[in-house]
């Protein structure tokens, strides 16, 4: 079965338009996608008639091209009908908007869809979903073009089980600076499920970081997506929900007490190469860093440091991700030392973290920072930055990027994030280093490296 | 595959919708775990011949189909040490809800561990380890893992517990057999995904480890329903 058709479609027809309503689902589809994106979009409802000047078809057979992508937005009872009319037409994929399916009662008409598609090999996403964006390339989201916050085209393809946590992702990687590659709402996943999708996105050239959003696989499904993510050459990200949902279940035994259904969860994928994200702030960082780095680190952080408080924030906060901030041998201090300016010196705390203090310009930074890149005592630097000492200039990202290749070591940074700094935070991102808004987020992307394992 | 014995004892306790200790036992002695030498005696005779073989001191267990916790109603009696104490012990669970025996097996010593299974519906079996004995609840030190296992992974759940010290010797005390501990795990492993389709959850709590052997004193089956 070809996804490609869903993701990269050169022709689309959205069917269920409505004559009168231009806020209806189908519509507004129709219309974020028409002479916007590179893609012929093709309106369809059996009453025929005009959208505007575009002539509705009343039936997807009567488009004189063949559809690689069908956006099916029609009352519930009516989607297996036109379904059938796609796979007659010789559609090659489609996305099912309409809700009213399992989750409304109506568990035969998605029966009968899943039936029909297999039969036919025929892909669809949803029902109950908001399709697929692909910047630059399609986008299925019924919500108003002017609401949408579309973060930059990048490596992270998000694939989610509900709308609403995938659209306010999308706000969270524009504010994080996270690029996307895809983000596929796959609703009830009758048909194309996660598994299918990571097929796909593991050999998807755009995708380099695949993260879900969960809230449960279907009966045995877990077992064989975790077989799967296993041997993904790419690293998969799990956020989960419904964690507590099994917790009052009276059970029999105590392994079905202490193995309960969250327990069981967590303990599989971990097992399998998964890296499961507590929360919103550890998947947007996990995202972020695994877009920028793709070596694991074994976890000996150094940080550096303009301020001791931050510092020792960072070092509880490693301390409990699971990271070594190893003390420096003396040698390194020394060379640290050696290669500071003479003011900065007597001043500076060179253990680790190596806290500059606020009189250190761009070069103390990028002094320590080399020391830091070729010693084997550290594999990952966190720089913990703080924009309104005076001796920092906008060029702090660049350089401290040029090191970070040099010495082919991740560097992470920490920045606090207001309009103001935007252009030095863009100096470390567009130049290939992560940036956090907090300095708990940069560990965090730290724990991220520490816990990939290679295949 | 499964032996035609233990799809017997499981054929015959689908009524009950769990296995009863003695047939548990039997089963993990058929599939190559270590047990300790047992036998039911419903008689004063029986029971005192029984202990007789085996040899004081012995540990009593209530066996009903009726009582899954045997702990809840002092249906299991430790450190027997004559016949007296094993004839009342066998009065009194006589007067327990659905009484058909009572086991009486050898006294095991060693460091209380619990391997255990609960078949998942979205990931298929859980293996799990942990520190056994009644308290495995309120301590919750265990480690799991989707079956089958290999002994790399029986390596990283031991290494996962934060007992793991007690394990591997802890102040004077002899290290228990490690090798025995990961063979067990593997091997209970790969008896779960043989019984996936039947089984909902095992407990072998406790396995008692000692530096020569892992031993399985208390096991329970929970069948699917």
């Amino acid at each position: 079965m070809d996804l490609k058709p869903l993701f990269e479609p050169k022709t689309m027809a959205v069917i269920g338009i409505s004559s009168s309503n231009d806020r209806h689902p189908a519509n507004v589809i129709f219309a974020k996608n028409h002479l916007r994106y590179p893609v012929e979009v093709y309106a369809v409802n059996p009453k025929g008639g005009k959208l505007h000047s575009e002539t509705i078809y009343p039936c997807i057979a009567d488009i004189p091209k063949k559809i690689d992508l069908a956006v099916i937005a029609t009352r519930a009872e009516l989607v297996p009908d036109v379904m059938a009319d796609c796979i007659k037409a010789s559609a090659k994929s489609a996305a099912v908007i309409s809700g009213g399916f399992t989750e409304g009662g109506r568990g035969d008409l998605q029966d009968r869809m899943v039936s029909m598609a297999q039969e036919a090999k025929f892909p669809f996403i949803g029902p109950n979903c908001l399709g697929v964006y692909v910047p630059f390339r399609v986008d299925t989201f019924f919500l108003p073009i002017e609401r949408m916050i579309k973060p930059d085209a990048g490596g992270v393809t998000f694939v989610s089980q509900s709308g609403g946590i995938l659209v306010d992702h999308m706000i969270k990687f524009a504010q994080q600076g996270v690029g996307l590659a895809k983000a596929i709402s796959i609703g009830n996943k009758a048909f194309i499920k996660e598994k299918e999708l990571l097929a796909y996105l593991t050999k998807d050239p755009t995708t380099k970081v695949i993260a879900y959003y969960i809230e449960g696989f279907g009966v045995g499904e877990g077992r064989d997506f975790v077989l799967a993510a296993d041997c993904s050459p790419k690293p998969v990200i799990i956020m989960k929900s419904g964690k507590t949902a099994a917790g009052n279940r009276a059970v029999s035994s105590h392994t079905a007490s202490l193995a309960g259904d969250y327990a069981s969860f967590a303990a599989a994928v971990a097992q399998h190469n998964i890296i499961e994200a507590a929360n919103e702030n550890e998947l947007v960082s996990f995202c972020e860093v695994l877009s920028s780095y793709t070596k694991p680190i074994e976890g000996k952080i150094g940080i550096i440091t303009g301020s001791g408080g931050h510092g020792a924030m960072a070092v509880d906060a490693c301390s409990l991700a699971g990271l070594k901030v190893p003390e420096l041998s003396e040698p390194t201090k020394t060379e640290v030392k050696n290669n500071l300016a003479e003011n900065i010196r007597s001043i500076a705390s060179l253990s680790n973290p190596a806290d500059l203090t606020g009189s250190a310009i761009d070069e103390d930074f990028v002094a320590c920072a080399k020391v830091m890149g070729a010693s084997a005592e550290i594999d990952c630097v966190i720089v913990l930055l703080l924009p309104y000492i005076p001796g920092i200039t906008l060029d702090i990202g660049v350089k401290l990027s040029s090191v970070s290749k040099q010495f082919n070591k991740p560097f992470i940074a920490y920045v606090p994030q207001v309009e103001k700094y935007t252009m030095l935070i863009e100096g470390f991102e567009l130049n290939g280093i992560p940036v956090s808004s907090s300095i708990e987020g940069a560990v965090l992307m730290a724990k991220a490296l520490a816990r990939k394992k290679p295949c | 595959m499964l032996k035609k014995e233990i799809k017997e004892i499981i054929e015959k306790s689908k009524k009950w919708g769990w296995v009863l200790e003695p047939d548990a036992q039997e089963i993990f002695s058929l599939y190559g775990f270590k047990t300790p030498k047992y036998d039911v005696a419903i008689s004063h005779d029986q029971a005192m011949t029984i202990a007789g073989k085996i040899g004081y001191p012995v540990v009593a267990k209530i066996v009903s189909p009726a009582i899954v916790h045997k702990s809840d109603v002092k249906g299991v009696v430790v450190g027997i040490k004559d016949d007296q104490t094993l004839i009342q012990t066998l009065d009194r669970f006589r007067k327990l809800d659905g009484f058909v025996g009572m086991l009486i097996a050898e006294m095991v010593k060693g460091l209380e561990l619990i391997i255990g299974a609960k078949n998942d519906l979205q990931f298929g079996p859980m293996i799990l380890l942990g520190m056994g004995g009644v308290g495995v609840e309120i301590y919750k030190d265990v480690s799991l893992r989707m079956a089958p296992l290999k002994k790399r992974d029986a390596d990283h759940m031991i290494h996962e517990l934060v007992a793991e010290k007690l394990l591997t010797g802890y102040r004077g005390v002899e290290p228990i057999n490690m090798n025995a501990l990961k063979k067990a795990i593997v091997n209970f492993s790969r008896l779960m995904m043989d019984l996936q389709d039947i089984v909902e959850s095992v407990d072998l709590n406790p396995v008692m480890c000692t530096a020569k052997a892992c031993t399985v004193v208390d096991s329970r089956i929970m069948l699917k329903s």
